[in-house]
């Protein structure tokens, strides 16, 4: 099996202090692999590289596309990063307004991915929107109002069904969960597991909550001031942690 | 101090617009940014609209300076005065008489010619400020001809109202490329954007120059299944009987009566003039 | 179908001045297809770290654990993952899933996961549920809200769903009733006929003499303190 994501050797540096440094990982279809550290340990840096959002001083990020086969995200040209972005990308932010346009209903939200990449048809948009509505639990009769109106759980719904129904490959998720009640995170982690199995992604999930992590993610690596210091599947690591810091990571936070 | 330069403007500022209304025609829709001057009159007047049509005028052009249809309104008067003054070109009424014309908010119902000019004002000449408030951002959308927010413009139109509610500033797509606003023009205008005559759009505060040159492919935005609609209101002129011109309703009294009448004022009396010769 | 070869494990607390404790040393030994080996040994002997290595949840430092055609050890964490969704089961003993999750789902997931359709899964999910009589009016409901025993027996439901020719049982028979107990045992008894690979840990002595056809005793393998 062909990796859908292979990177190698990507470091970002802001002057003199490093971002990420010489970060390497394969991701495999259906793979949800979870990046854990403390706030500044680079895993958001990472994740922005990753996306296309910032660009790295090196490496490369190979990424098998549909058409062509792997392609060096960072050498595209941006049009086509953009396009990548639209279709084969999905990206999810910790704050639901960032991710959503917030004076747009929520069907003109689900919607919008397929009219850029140019659906012209109405009633199957509407169609396609109702649908993802309803696979992300939002109730049908909401398509018209505005995500102002909803919760922060239904918004963080609604900003994955803007991101999916693409049917895309590959998620990013930037602390997903972060932000939300206890058991409303139940409810999207649940969500995210049962889309992530049914649609077979890939996703690539940042946060510094190991409980979010150990439900979600097959593989997980530790990062801290910018360096990938440990990897390994999810509970051994999270259970048997070699590396110093990750034994530390682990032993402070609740029993998870 | 009387003289006044020819329209004016300085030559080296009419020759800067120049430059950006060659610029405009080269690249059909696409808004070309200009140092747009302070004028005489305040902003949301036609400044960008009186800029280009300063630009484009010589000795011998006959002007022609209309507000939604009017040549009587206190904007039209006070514009084709202005170039009365400062150009002393000649100045009329009548669409065919006329070598530039400046309107705002409406194209001539005659169809216009190709040794004629329009020029348009425009508020805002960014169809995408809407959806993205974001002028780094909707640049980028422009040069990757990245336009599917427009249509979840469309959208919301019919999942609010049913149908595309959008009446005037509708958007289009010009030669495939551009997605342009058409200034707040009511969208039966559109099919008129198709024009021999070349078209030239001026926004004064935001300092933009775009441009349809002649017989230029526009396509307003629609949905497969919700077409463009050009329709207006269903009635014929109340002065002239004309059944397919924009009509501006008039309240005539204060018991609720009206009437509509068509708002291109020159069309209708050109009509009335020919009724009473017939 | 299991073969463990002189395994080692030990264990670095780098917070703690770095102290090494070795806990595995030079453990082997074999499991047939149809074939359940019990653990034995005191508590502490390791019991629970070998069978944790088994799965792949603690890294051996030496030796090799070969389940069907994968050393787990030193495997890519990819191909443990892959064992274990096909090939490798484990029922612990505490339930760790998603709250909020019906349990019919909980228990059906093992075989979504490896692509049943969802009618076939539930049917299973059913059956297996029935047979270990979780009353139905609780199977719409997260497990995280039920008793011990009950969550102990949805742990077990979920591990049979699929039919793992390489099986770990930590004491599945702890905190159960009699007849709980004995659906266990059955439930047990079917696996090995079926072809099943089992290492388990059973306190219950019963429960061990009656399933088990070999003991392995772990204390054999505890290094001796210098």
């Amino acid at each position: 099996m062909t990796p859908l994501l292979d990177v190698q050797a990507l470091t970002k540096r802001y002057g003199g202090r490093i971002g990420c440094a010489d970060v390497a990982f394969t991701l495999y279809p259906g793979e949800v692999l979870g990046i854990v550290g403390e706030s500044g340990s680079g895993k958001s840096t990472l994740l922005s590289c990753l996306a296309g959002h910032i660009a790295p001083d090196a490496g490369q990020v190979m990424f098998h596309t549909r058409v062509e086969g792997p392609r060096d995200v960072l050498r595209m040209s941006e049009p086509e990063r953009r396009m990548l972005g639209r279709t084969d990308w999905a990206f999810v932010h910790q704050n639901p307004r960032d991710g959503l346009r917030m004076r747009i209903s929520a069907g003109g939200n689900v919607g919008e991915r397929l009219m850029a990449v140019g659906a012209r048809h109405y009633g199957e948009i509407r169609a396609q929107a109702l649908d993802w509505l309803d696979r992300v639990e939002i109730a049908g009769e909401r398509i018209d109002d505005r995500p102002a109106a909803f919760s922060g759980g239904m918004q963080q719904r609604l900003q994955i069904a803007r991101n999916l129904v693409t049917g895309p490959r590959l998620i990013f998720m930037d602390e997903p969960t972060g932000g939300l009640d206890v058991s409303v995170q139940a409810r999207l982690l649940d969500l995210l597991r049962r889309l992530v199995r049914q649609m077979g992604l890939s996703a690539i999930v940042v946060t510094h909550d190991l409980a979010v992590v150990r439900l979600l993610a097959d593989r997980l690596m530790v990062m801290k001031d910018g360096h990938v210091i440990e990897t390994g599947l999810t509970d051994q690591v999270l259970d048997d942690p070699q590396a110093p810091y990750t034994q530390l990571l682990v032993s402070s936070v609740l029993q998870v | 101090m009387t003289e006044y330069n020819f329209a004016y403007l300085d030559e080296q500022t009419k020759r800067m617009i120049r430059r950006a209304i060659l610029k405009g025609v080269a690249v059909p829709g696409y808004q070309v940014p200009f140092a747009s001057r302070e004028m005489p009159m305040p902003y949301g007047w036609g400044t960008g609209g009186v800029q280009v049509t300063a630009a484009c005028l010589t000795p011998d052009d006959t002007l022609k300076v209309i507000d939604q249809g009017a040549d009587d309104t206190t904007n039209a008067v006070s514009i084709r005065k202005f170039f009365e003054k400062t150009a002393g070109v000649a100045v009329t009424e009548r669409t065919a008489e006329a070598t530039i014309i400046q309107t705002r908010h409406r194209i001539p119902e005659t169809l216009m010619r190709g040794d004629q000019i329009l020029v348009v004002q425009v508020p805002i000449p960014e169809p995408l400020r809407f959806l993205e408030p974001s002028e780094v951002e909707t640049r980028k959308m422009h040069s990757l001809e990245e336009y599917g927010l427009m249509h979840v413009k469309l959208y919301e139109d019919i999942a609010r109202h049913g149908e595309i509610a959008t009446a005037y500033a509708y958007p289009v797509k010009v030669e495939d490329r551009y997605v342009m606003d058409p200034s707040p023009i009511p969208k039966f205008d559109n099919p008129k954007l198709e024009s021999a005559a070349l078209q030239l759009f001026g926004a004064g505060r935001e300092q933009r120059i775009y441009a349809v040159p002649p017989h230029t492919k526009v396509v307003s935005l629609d949905f497969d299944d919700h077409p463009f609609d050009p329709s207006k209101a269903p009635h014929p002129c109340a002065l002239c009987g004309a059944e397919g011109s924009y009509l501006d309703e008039v309240i005539t009294d204060d018991k609720g009566g009206r009437m509509f009448v068509c708002s291109d004022t020159d069309f209708c009396a050109d009509r009335r003039r020919e009724g009473e010769a017939a | 179908m299991i073969a463990v070869q002189d395994l080692v494990k030990t264990f670095t607390l780098h917070n703690q001045g770095a102290t090494v404790i070795p806990v595995i040393e030079g453990a082997s030994f074999q499991v047939a297809p149809g074939e359940c080996v019990a653990l034995t040994g005191e508590s502490g002997a390791g019991k629970s770290t070998v069978m944790r290595i088994l799965y792949g949840n603690y890294l051996a430092q030496g030796g090799s654990v070969r389940i069907g055609e994968v050393d787990i050890v030193g495997a890519e964490p990819r191909a443990i993952l892959e064992l274990r969704r096909h090939v490798l089961g484990y029922v612990s003993q505490f339930l760790r899933v998603v709250p909020r999750v019906p349990t019919l789902d909980v228990v059906a997931e093992p075989l979504l996961t490896i692509g049943w359709s969802d009618a076939k899964a539930h049917d299973r999910a059913r059956a297996l549920l029935t047979r270990l009589r979780i009353p139905e009016r609780l199977w719409s409901l997260s497990p995280t809200t039920f008793s011990g025993g009950e969550q102990q027996r949805v742990n077990i439901a979920r591990g049979f769903a699929h039919r793992y020719p390489a099986l770990l049982l930590d004491e599945p028979t702890a905190s159960l009733d009699a007849t709980n107990r004995e659906t266990v045992l059955t439930l047990i008894e079917e696996a090995k006929a079926g072809g099943a690979a089992i290492v388990g840990i059973f306190h219950d002595l019963e429960a061990r003499s009656r399933v088990a056809d070999r003991e392995v005793d772990v204390s054999r393998f505890t290094p001796r303190a210098a």
